[in-house]
């Protein structure tokens, strides 16, 4: 019906490479040595160093206990994304299955308390919620690093969404056959949402993992260090150093960006109609 | 409704107004006095501690001057907000969180549109497009400047030496405005593929029906474009303009904390770094907490003004 026009694909294709130029590059330049990139700049063409580098980042030991390698970084993050999104998914669905399904005194006010926590970001009160997690003694703890990230009701709100558009028929069917609240959400509500709880593993993943204010709180003991925060502490030995590990920086880059691009790659599809439409 | 880790402002305020009393969510429901409690109560505990605490901390801390070696606070009233108010830096970063904040949402959208209005033509090879977008939009805030840090880097980087092509000495962690841009051309860079998604799917659920008609009635695309296409994207569009906003005011703190690392003193910074760097750096809580409740004040006025200001004109279909 309409034509294809070159200038199109040109836009495009220029568009496409301008972003994924800067990925390429962090990608080749890590498989060269700090001294190549120092002496040559960054690279377009893999080289030779990219083994022996990734091998010393994911487990050779540094920082300041001399406990912390990439590997143990990366298994910090997939504790905070995988962590961040199971919880999420627990209390929201249970939140919400309490919201839409039961009748109960105080209701309102509950909803108003949860739904209230959607009007301000984490971001604003960086300092006191700092101070109750020492108050707290949760400080270099997974549960502080998990935990307060859950209190906001986003996946509640989605979930409440999804409930509400349940068929009423489903209930009655069940308290017929004499289900009682339970076993209604377990048996029915459960497997009902399996593929909303999927687009929302994946889009709270992908949060959770990429989470960087908070872990830079939180954690001051290395053996809690995710790449995030990983890459703050290189950063903070690059200042004064002869010549800079930038291959080793990179390859941290390349550590951090790899799960969650590939999680988003195989899952495109669930995750763009999780990310774009969630109230069908 | 649309899913997003953090919601939009006017979803979030929409919420709040769509909800007061109204009928019952569901006509069938429950009559149990505990059960739901037991369902309510691990959502509950984890806002009141980790949400109401904080806030409620924020406010009180607002009105205290703390000692920086924890020997008590004494009460100061307004002190911290006055303090604020005369601040000369303060009024420095609010403007350029103020222009920061514009430009990056601008450049976003406005790129995002492109690329989604060029996808949409060429919508049988707009796969491999999408995926290869997609792709840097799951790279965190911190890894992308990383990776610009080294794009811009004084002896290295690709784009110093770009620079020098034309006899510009790009100095970005030394000059203001050159550290400037490059946190713009970070956060833009990583923004772009968010709204190529939105536009995209917003443009390809226009009915085929309304694009055949519009190709008879305007014969010029650009035409088309702005008389058809436009006003069907407007919802798109206001949805992502809020969640651009929010994406320049606290999600871009990783961008700036990796460029300029261990130098705010002549770098451009946004309010919420500040708040940061005061409250860790700079040991000044009254401070910092009073900047907190700014910002809460500011998230809320802006919530409000652009529910009100914008969405009473934007067409949907």
């Amino acid at each position: 019906m309409w034509k294809i026009k070159p200038f199109d694909h040109l836009i495009l294709f220029l568009g496409t490479l301008f972003l994924l130029a800067p990925v390429v590059l962090a990608v080749m330049s890590s498989t060269h040595s700090a001294v190549e990139i120092h002496t040559g700049g960054l690279f377009l063409t893999p080289g030779t160093e990219g083994a022996a580098t990734y091998a010393k980042v994911l487990t050779a030991r540094g920082g300041f206990t001399g406990d912390v390698t990439g590997l143990s970084m990366l298994m910090n993050s997939l504790i905070l994304g995988v962590g961040f999104a199971v919880g999420k998914i627990v209390l929201s669905m249970m939140a919400a299955y309490a919201l839409v399904y039961f009748r109960f005194r105080f209701a309102t006010a509950i909803f108003w308390m949860i739904f209230a926590t959607l009007l301000l970001p984490l971001e604003v009160r960086i300092m006191p919620s700092y101070q109750v997690m020492s108050d707290l003694h949760l400080l270099n703890t997974y549960t502080g690093l998990i935990v307060p990230l859950l209190a906001s009701a986003t996946g509640t709100f989605y979930f409440r969404q999804f409930f509400k558009s349940v068929p009423d028929e489903l209930l009655e069917a069940a308290r017929i056959d004499g289900a009682g609240p339970v076993k209604f959400f377990l048996d029915i509500l459960v497997p009902l949402s399996r593929t909303m709880m999927a687009a929302i593993f994946i889009i709270m993943f992908v949060y959770g993992w990429n989470q960087y204010l908070w872990p830079i709180l939180m954690t001051t003991d290395e053996h809690f260090f995710t790449l995030m925060r990983g890459i703050k502490a290189i950063l903070q030995v690059w200042v004064g150093s002869q010549i800079p590990d930038y291959n080793e920086a990179f390859a941290l880059a390349v550590l951090a960006m790899v799960p969650p691009v590939l999680v988003v790659i195989v899952f495109q599809r669930m995750f763009i109609k999780g990310l774009t439409e969630s109230d069908k | 409704m649309t899913v997003s880790p953090s919601l939009s402002l006017a979803q979030r305020l929409r919420l709040w107004v769509s909800r007061p009393a109204g009928p019952p969510a569901k006509a069938v429901q429950f009559d149990r006095a505990l059960t739901p409690w037991a369902f309510l109560v691990p959502q509950l505990a984890i806002v009141v501690i980790f949400f109401y605490w904080p806030s409620a901390q924020a406010v009180t801390s607002s009105f205290y001057l703390e000692d920086p070696f924890g020997f008590g606070a004494t009460f100061v009233g307004l002190d911290n907000y006055a303090d604020l108010s005369r601040s000369n830096e303060y009024r420095q970063i609010a403007g350029f969180t103020a222009f920061f904040s514009a430009v990056v949402t601008a450049l976003a959208l406005g790129l995002g549109l492109l690329l989604a209005v060029k996808a949409d033509k060429v919508i049988r090879a707009a796969g491999p497009y999408k995926t290869a977008l997609i792709s840097v939009y799951a790279i965190a805030p911190p890894v992308a400047a990383l990776i610009g840090m080294m794009l811009f880097d004084l002896h290295i980087g690709p784009a110093t030496q770009f620079a020098a092509l034309f006899g510009y000495d790009l100095r970005v962690g030394i000059d203001y405005w050159d550290t400037a841009f490059a946190l713009i051309v970070i956060s833009v860079w990583k923004q772009v593929p968010y709204n190529f998604i939105f536009f995209l799917s917003g443009l390809q659920s226009v009915p085929v029906s309304v694009r055949e008609a519009a190709l008879i009635d305007a014969r010029s695309g650009w035409r088309r474009f702005v008389d058809v296409t436009l006003p069907l994207l407007a919802p798109t569009a206001f949805f992502l303009l809020i969640i651009n906003v929010t994406y320049a005011l606290f999600d871009t703190f990783g961008i700036i904390d990796v460029i300029v690392k261990d130098k705010p003193a002549n770098n451009p910074m946004t309010l919420v770094y500040k708040v940061y760097l005061d409250g860790f750096k700079g040991n000044d809580i009254g401070g910092s907490s009073a900047q907190s409740v700014v910002l809460m004040v500011l998230v809320a006025v802006l919530t409000v003004v652009q529910f009100r200001l914008l969405e009473r004109r934007v067409h949907y279909g």
